[in-house]
């Protein structure tokens, strides 16, 4: 036998060594937003030479004029107006769809369902071309009816509606799984009490699925309130735009306005950070069981 | 079959109506569209019927475009740096949390943190740190530490662009190779590296032994997402660099923007589209049939 003290040194070293490595990558990952945040409470003339991470004048006056004059308020209502609408869609569309395909007779159904998971595994990186060529055939891009309102809502439509297909297929088998689980007792018990077949999916087996829907939820809302690709090629009005197309323009606009531009960074990573801190459980395991169908 | 009952089907299909409806128009049609594309001349302006049909003269073109390659090693770059550089740091990370080490929670949740967050924004932020000047949080610090002629334009030199482009990018993605290996060493039963050690195997044994054989199906997932998710990054490379210095951070989806904005040449974008979605599919069938061999063995 070796020295046990030897043992217990070398095993305090290696944990702190450990610890040490561990913090040293975790405040990689936290500081570059500290510094955003911090430089968002500078100014103009003291943000390039206060190299302090929080100022000691916070000017918070910076967020009202990103929000105003630097437009980010409506930035932000457009993010929260297409993530709210999209994500509702994707909830009622794939929980119906799953619900139908799982309970429901339905002969084809299972093409169908194989089809939404090849959609998942099969990587089109030019989808978004296609995609931008029949938005223009279809008049989603120009609509030109001739009243601004109309035009607008065809406009958003243009942008939402593709961005819903994106979340079918994940919803699809997350919540066919689910329903598959729900026995059958319980839906026939449904049925003698006078349920259709929509009472029994809106009472009964809606209900059910909440811990799935949750993490569908979440899942969404940080993909829709992150796209980029599709707002940049489609939205050239600013009235029309999510915070992530907003700013680039700002930053194309007003270059060397950095404590606003972070801002405005800040005003739209803070509710993608709240969503992140109080759902983590639910992120973490939409992100699992993404992985189980590969 | 009656009646009543072909009818009580069919109502059963107003479930999938919605689902299926936006899949067929926004997948399925997209889909076939691209090949379509590819074999015609469009800008996107002139009506449809308008199109000139080219046959396959966009891959032709394609096959000869130096700088559609040089953007495809380009990001076969930043992919080989995130499959090593990345991945061994997720590794590590993931081994450390799973060893019970205090506050393993709290480093999940750190560790998390740059994943959900918008590449847009990732690209924004960092731009400060490897911005030109003096204030660039870099060479502020380098030459506050006597290093001061390291200090250099990061992102705007031929030299250093591409690859600080790739550290941005492996911040933002460990995490994810960090949740997939930690969620897959968690699965593995504790008995085993008991077993393990009661038949006299040290950590380095038992890790080669058991840790790794069971991980094997993690590690294909990690290396195809790994390789899918790198090969198509772009709205990091949009926020700092736009595909500067001259084309050396260009990667095939900001040439395929290009095309597209540019000078609207639809066609050719589309026949981009199709040679990288094979090549991406072709590396990943290769990638899984090669680990089946190596499991087999």
């Amino acid at each position: 036998m070796e020295n046990p003290i030897y043992y217990r040194v070398k095993k305090i070293f290696s944990s702190m060594f450990l610890q040490m490595f561990l913090v040293g990558v975790a405040a990689t990952c936290i500081f570059p937003l500290l510094w955003m945040f911090g430089s968002s409470l500078k100014t103009q003339s003291t943000v390039f030479s206060d190299m302090s991470l929080f100022p000691k004048n916070p000017h918070w006056e910076n967020y009202y004029i990103a929000w105003t004059k630097g437009e980010f308020g409506v930035y932000f209502f457009n993010s929260v107006f297409y993530t709210a609408v999209t994500v509702v869609c994707i909830v009622i569309f794939t929980s119906m769809a799953a619900y139908g395909i799982s309970r429901l007779r339905m002969p084809g159904k299972n093409i169908i369902f194989y089809a939404f998971l090849a959609a998942m595994m099969i990587p089109i990186p030019g989808a978004f071309v296609a995609l931008y060529a029949i938005l223009i055939n279809l008049g989603f891009i120009n609509p030109g009816t001739g009243v601004d309102l109309l035009d607008n809502v065809i406009k958003r439509l243009g942008y939402i509606l593709p961005q819903i297909n994106q979340g079918l297929s994940l919803g699809i088998f997350m919540l066919k799984t689910f329903f598959d689980k729900i026995p059958k007792d319980l839906e026939d018990s449904a049925r003698i009490d006078g349920c259709g077949k929509f009472g029994v999916y809106w009472h009964i087996a809606l209900p059910l699925a909440k811990p799935a829907i949750a993490v569908i939820v979440i899942i969404n809302v940080l993909y829709v309130w992150n796209e980029y690709l599709l707002a940049m090629l489609i939205l050239t009005d600013k009235s029309l735009m999510p915070l992530q197309r907003g700013l680039m323009v700002f930053q194309g606009a007003h270059m060397t306005q950095y404590p606003l531009l972070m801002s405005g960074i800040t005003i739209t990573v803070i509710p993608i950070i709240l969503v992140y801190l109080f759902m983590q459980r639910q992120i973490i395991t939409g992100i699992t069981a993404g992985m189980a169908k590969g | 079959m009656n009646k009543a009952e072909v009818r009580h089907i069919a109502t059963n299909y107003i479930f999938i109506l919605p689902a299926v409806a936006l899949f067929a128009l926004f997948w399925l049609y997209p889909f076939l569209k691209l090949f379509q594309l590819s074999v015609f001349e469009w800008d996107g302006i002139l009506p449809w019927n308008q199109a000139v049909f080219v046959k396959f003269r966009h891959f032709r073109d394609l096959l000869r475009d130096l700088s559609w390659w040089q953007s495809m090693r380009q990001a076969g770059f930043i992919t080989l740096i995130a499959l090593t550089f990345q991945n061994a740091l997720a590794l590590a990370l993931a081994l450390a949390c799973d060893k019970g080490i205090r506050a393993a929670r709290a480093y999940r949740m750190i560790y998390f943190l740059p994943p959900v967050l918008a590449g847009i924004v990732v690209g924004l932020i960092w731009n400060w740190i490897f911005n030109p000047f003096d204030y660039g949080l870099l060479n502020y610090w380098l030459t506050r530490i006597g290093l001061g002629h390291l200090a250099r334009a990061w992102l705007s030199e031929p030299k250093t662009a591409l690859i600080c482009v790739a550290i941005i990018h492996c911040w933002r993605g460990f995490g994810w190779g960090f949740i997939i290996l930690l969620a897959g060493l968690q699965s593995i039963p504790r008995e085993l590296y008991e077993a393990a050690r009661i038949d006299g195997a040290n950590a380095w044994e038992s890790f080669k032994r058991v840790t790794i054989p069971l991980m094997v199906p993690v590690f294909v997932i990690v290396i195809i997402l790994t390789i899918l998710g790198t090969m198509q990054i772009y709205d990091i490379i949009i926020a700092t660099t736009q595909g500067g210095p001259h084309f050396h951070t260009e990667v095939p989806i900001t040439r395929m923007l290009a095309a597209l904005r540019g000078s609207s040449r639809f066609g050719y974008a589309s026949a981009m589209g199709i040679v990288f979605g094979l090549i991406l599919f072709v590396v990943s069938i290769v990638h899984i049939k090669v680990s089946q061999l190596v499991k087999q063995e």
